[in-house]
C-alpha cells in the first residue's frame, strides 16, 4: 500500500524510474552474456534466439521495451527539469513520458506478433 | 426612546444570532475516533480519544479539545492559529499538515483521525517535534542573510519585474512549518540531507540581489547532503500548505551549481 504522502503523480513517476532502472541493471548483464555467445557458442545462441518465438518471451520483451522506453523518457524529463528553464507542467511531462513509452512498447508488440 | 430602539433592533439581533449559530461552530451528535501519538524521545504509542464532531472544526481544534476536556497532559505546539507562524504542523492520517488550517471534514476517514508528531524529526513529547535539526539545516544551507549594505546606506531600489526577484518571490512565503521536511523521503533515508525548506531558502537568498553570499551558498548546497541529493519526488510541492514548490527551487540550485562547476569563474 502506498503511504498517503506518496500518492501523487510525480512520486509514482519517481518510483517507476527507479524500478525500471533496477530491472534494466539486472537485465543488462544477462543481455551481454547472451550476446557474447555469438563469439563463444553459436549453437547455444541460436537456441536462445528460438526462445523469442515463444509467446511468454514476447510478452517479457514487451515489458523490457516498456521499461527501457520509460527509463529513457523519464530520464530526459528529469534532465529537462534540472537543466532547462522551469515549467510548471511537470505532471504533464511525466504523463507524456509514460504515454510515449506505452506507444513505443505497444508498437513493438504489434510488430512482434 | 431607548425601549423603542431595543424593540426595533431586537428582532434583527435574534435573526443575526440564529444565522451565526447556523454558520458557526455547532456540535453534531457524532463523535470522532481520534488516535493521538503519546510518548517521548524513547518511543510511545497511540492513545484513543472520543471527540465531539462539529460542523466547522480544524485538526488543531480537535487536539485542543482533547487537551482542555480529556487529558491536560497532552503536549502540542501552536501559536497563531491562522496559518502564519508555522508552529502547529503534525502528521494527520499519514500526511504532514498545518493543523490550524486543516478542516476535519477534508481529512476525516470513516470518522477516524490519526494524529502524530511530524515525521523525520525527533520527538520532545506527544505531538511536539524537536525542530532543532530543521533550523540547523536551514543555517547549514547558507540561509542566513549576507548583507551588502549598512543601516547608513540608502534603501536599495529593487524592481519586482526582475527575473531574479521573481524567482525569490516565488519561494519567499515559506513559514518554516516543516511539512515539506516531514514529507520528504530523501530526508527519511539520508539524515544529512538539508531538506526542501532549507534549500528553498538558499534559492531565495541566491536570487536576492541584496545578498552577497552567493559563493558560500553554492558551496553549502552542493556538498554532500545538498541539492543534488534531491530525487525530484515532489512530495514537498505536493503538500506545502502555502502552495510553494521547493522542488522548483532545488531544480534551480541544481542548474546553477552545475553551471558554476562547468564555468568556475561565474
Amino acid at each position: 500500500m502506498i503511504r498517503p504522502h506518496r500518492s501523487h503523480p510525480l512520486w509514482l513517476a519517481f518510483i517507476l524510474h527507479r524500478i525500471s532502472g533496477l530491472a534494466l541493471a539486472l537485465f543488462l548483464p544477462v543481455h551481454f552474456w547472451v550476446l557474447s555467445l555469438m563469439l563463444t557458442d553459436r549453437e547455444r545462441l541460436d537456441g536462445f534466439l528460438l526462445l523469442t518465438e515463444n509467446a511468454v518471451v514476447k510478452l517479457a520483451e514487451l515489458g523490457l521495451v516498456f521499461l527501457l522506453a520509460v527509463h529513457i523518457f523519464g530520464g530526459l524529463r528529469l534532465l529537462a527539469m534540472e537543466f532547462l528553464p522551469w515549467t510548471s507542467r511537470q505532471k504533464t511531462a511525466a504523463a507524456a513520458a509514460i504515454g510515449v513509452s506505452i506507444l513505443i512498447s505497444g508498437t513493438f508488440l504489434l510488430q512482434a506478433i | 426612546m431607548l425601549r423603542k430602539l431595543i424593540d426595533s433592533v431586537g428582532p434583527q439581533f435574534e435573526a443575526f444570532k440564529s444565522q451565526d449559530e447556523g454558520l458557526g461552530v455547532t456540535e453534531t451528535d457524532k463523535n470522532i475516533d481520534v488516535s493521538v501519538w503519546r510518548g517521548g524521545p524513547d518511543g510511545g504509542s497511540f492513545q484513543r480519544f472520543e471527540v465531539p464532531k462539529q460542523d466547522n472544526q480544524t485538526i488543531l481544534d480537535v487536539v485542543a479539545w482533547i487537551q482542555q476536556n480529556d487529558d491536560p497532559t497532552l503536549s502540542y505546539r501552536f501559536a497563531c492559529r491562522v496559518g502564519m507562524c508555522g508552529s502547529c504542523a503534525m502528521m494527520v492520517n499519514g500526511n504532514p499538515r498545518w493543523t490550524c488550517r486543516t478542516h476535519v471534514n477534508k481529512v476525516l476517514k470513516n470518522d477516524r483521525l490519526e494524529i502524530a508528531p511530524l515525521r523525520n524529526l525527533p520527538v520532545i513529547k506527544d505531538l511536539a517535534a524537536d525542530m532543532d535539526p530543521f533550523f540547523d539545516k536551514w543555517r547549514e544551507a547558507g540561509g542566513v542573510f549576507h548583507p551588502t549594505k549598512s543601516r547608513n546606506d540608502p534603501v536599495e531600489e529593487i524592481s519586482p519585474l526582475e527575473e531574479e526577484r521573481q524567482n525569490a518571490n516565488a519561494g519567499i512565503e515559506c513559514i518554516n512549518c516543516g511539512v515539506c521536511y516531514a514529507a520528504c523521503d530523501v530526508v527519511a533515508g539520508n539524515p544529512d540531507y538539508l531538506g526542501p525548506a532549507a534549500l528553498n531558502r538558499a534559492w531565495t537568498l541566491l536570487n536576492d540581489t541584496r545578498d552577497c553570499g552567493s559563493q558560500s551558498i553554492l558551496a553549502a548546497v552542493s556538498r554532500g547532503g545538498g541539492c543534488h541529493n534531491c530525487h525530484s519526488m515532489g512530495n514537498c510541492a505536493h503538500l506545502c500548505p502555502n502552495e510553494l514548490s521547493p522542488m522548483t527551487s532545488i531544480a534551480g540550485l541544481k542548474r546553477v551549481t552545475a553551471l558554476s562547476f562547468l564555468r568556475p569563474g561565474n
